[in-house]
């Protein structure tokens, strides 16, 4: 697999799985559907030092490696819209390399109709947690 | 259906003079419940807007023409109508700010600086939005003073035995809100001015929510400061009244320095400084805003602010009952006086996810802590879901709010 085209290519499939929703109504039960299937976030990852806070709903995200060397992240909230659109975030960006998630151009949001989310208005976090996952990025490709 | 005051009280010729609320959100007719965060302007106020930019926009009070007269005349009649609505005594106890958070910061950095000392205690109440909180917290800071803070019932009223309790203290600053912005409650400000009066207190009250849905008479609350948002009373953003005690803006040093809050400038002799109300409005102020205010208080009295008051109480008592019937569903604020907020949870349900699909049905309201972090965490919740309404406000759209919960929580449920 060409690995620069990794985060691409889940943005790709993500644009392609929502084209098949006519209306918003659909679109947002995916949505909540894709939040209620996130595997639960570890307890012990669960704590404040990794909670992004935001005025409205609160996620959480960690960061690790796996044996690959690639960043594996978890995450959670409290909200459940937010928690699928987080959940859709660590699709596309988890088990990446260091690199290509500093680098990644978040495209899918606006491509599905869901880049209001990432607005300051919204204040739900969402937008920190995009900032804080390149933030993780970067910091593990300078360690590389 | 047709709510109680339907009779007296034509909503729809009411919405005919707000052209926002033709238009359409997301593909469905916009329904506005969001007018505690700022109103809605009518077309007077649009109008004054256009007409003073295009017709004699200049600047004020020092201009040698035509259209400088033209523009001071309506800035100063302005304040003049504001005068008279809240009937204060003179209009050199009114003062232009930005709104209701620049009137207690000039507050706090003017009288405060100079009144208070490390011994002296600040009493606020929990009900407080954050913009009469954190001015006095800074202040607090800067001169090592105490705040002290009024308990809160459960209903959302102020607990009075614990006011009076800390009124025993004798605080030197006593600041509370009119009308709570998150929880609705009218709290009986005349009353309390009266308790903090009788130690001693000087009285600043918080008027952001009130001032746009009752009427406000500062002779009659004989409050020392009283502080307001435009944008909140259909009027322009960007614009506020500090109301004063004309003693108390005259024994004030100035805040901020330049323009025509002075009297007479020197390197050799002391500059001089203007007389209140001017000495308090540094700088070329918001002379668009301040016209656009006194269009917006007329247009509240060519409908009758007891009129608007009796409207969104019948509004407010309709949403409590119908909200009541969705199951799971809690109010906070249930005090018997409310203004036309109503702040909710529903069980299994985040409020940022109710906010998220009612805005795609066109429904806007407010979700989070509105600013009032401190009221949250005594409540023990993150935050709420807020409808507030105002004189355009319709029975209709309080169904459109239900119909859209209801649908709202079957799909997160």
């Amino acid at each position: 697999m060409n690995r620069m085209n990794t985060v691409n290519s889940r943005q790709d499939q993500v644009i392609e799985e929502f084209d098949m929703f006519s209306d918003w109504m659909e679109k947002y039960e995916h949505i909540i559907e894709i939040g209620k299937e996130l595997s639960p976030m570890l307890e012990d990852e669960k704590v404040e030092d990794n909670l992004i806070k935001g005025c409205q709903s609160r996620v959480w995200l960690s960061a690790k490696r796996n044996t690959a060397g690639e960043v594996v992240f978890g995450a959670d909230s409290d909200a459940i819209i937010t928690k699928g659109l987080v959940a859709l975030m660590v699709r596309v960006l988890s088990n990446s390399q260091a690199s290509e998630i500093a680098a990644a151009d978040l495209y899918f949001l606006e491509q599905i109709g869901l880049h209001a989310h990432l607005s300051s208005t919204r204040s739900n976090g969402l937008a920190s947690m995009v900032k804080q996952m390149k933030m993780y990025g970067l910091v593990y490709s300078a360690r590389s | 259906m047709v709510g109680k005051d339907e009779n007296t009280y034509d909503v729809q010729e009411i919405r005919r003079d707000f052209p926002i609320l033709e238009r359409q959100v997301n593909g469905h007719p916009l329904v506005y419940l969001d007018s505690a965060a700022s109103a809605q302007k009518p077309r007077a106020v649009i109008e004054s807007q256009r007409e003073y930019l295009s017709h004699f926009h200049s600047n004020i009070h020092r201009g040698a023409h035509a259209l400088a007269t033209q523009a001071t005349d309506a800035f100063e009649g302005a304040r003049e109508t504001v005068r008279n609505h809240f009937n204060a005594s003179k209009t050199s106890e009114i003062v232009f700010t930005s709104g209701a958070t620049d009137s207690i910061n000039l507050v706090a950095s003017t009288w405060g600086r100079s009144n208070l000392t490390s011994d002296s205690i600040i009493l606020l109440t929990r009900l407080e939005h954050h913009s009469n909180i954190v001015p006095w917290q800074i202040l607090a800071n800067e001169i090592g003073c105490k705040i002290e803070v009024v308990d809160v019932l459960p209903d959302g009223s102020l607990d009075q035995i614990n006011f009076e309790k800390k009124l025993a203290l004798k605080p030197k600053l006593v600041c509370f809100s009119h009308v709570s912005n998150t929880l609705g409650t009218i709290n009986d400000v005349k009353y309390y001015t009266e308790l903090a009066h009788k130690v001693g207190s000087c009285v600043l009250i918080d008027g952001s929510q009130a001032a746009p849905h009752c009427l406000v008479d500062f002779q009659d609350l004989d409050c020392d400061f009283y502080a307001c948002s435009g944008h909140k009373m259909y009027g322009p953003t960007g614009i506020g009244i500090l109301y004063g005690k004309q003693e108390l803006f005259e024994s004030m040093p100035p805040w901020r320095g330049g323009g025509e809050m002075i009297s007479s400038v020197s390197f050799e002799d002391p500059t001089t400084f203007n007389i209140p109300p001017y000495k308090f409005e540094a700088g070329t102020p918001n002379i668009s805003g301040a016209i656009g205010l006194g269009h917006a208080i007329s247009w509240m009295n060519s409908v009758g602010v007891e009129k608007i008051a009796a409207h969104e109480r019948a509004l407010t008592e309709y949403a409590h009952k119908k909200l009541l019937a969705i199951e799971g569903l809690k109010i906070y604020g249930t005090a018997d006086h409310k203004a036309g907020v109503v702040s909710f949870l529903i069980d299994g349900t985040h409020p940022a996810d109710l906010g998220t699909l009612l805005d795609q049905l066109g429904i806007a309201v407010r979700t989070g802590s509105h600013c009032t972090e401190p009221l949250m965490k005594w409540l023990g919740v993150s935050g709420t879901v807020r409808a507030s309404f105002a004189a355009y406000t319709s029975f209709e759209e309080i169904d459109a709010l239900v119909a859209g919960l209801e649908r709202a929580v079957k799909m997160l449920r």
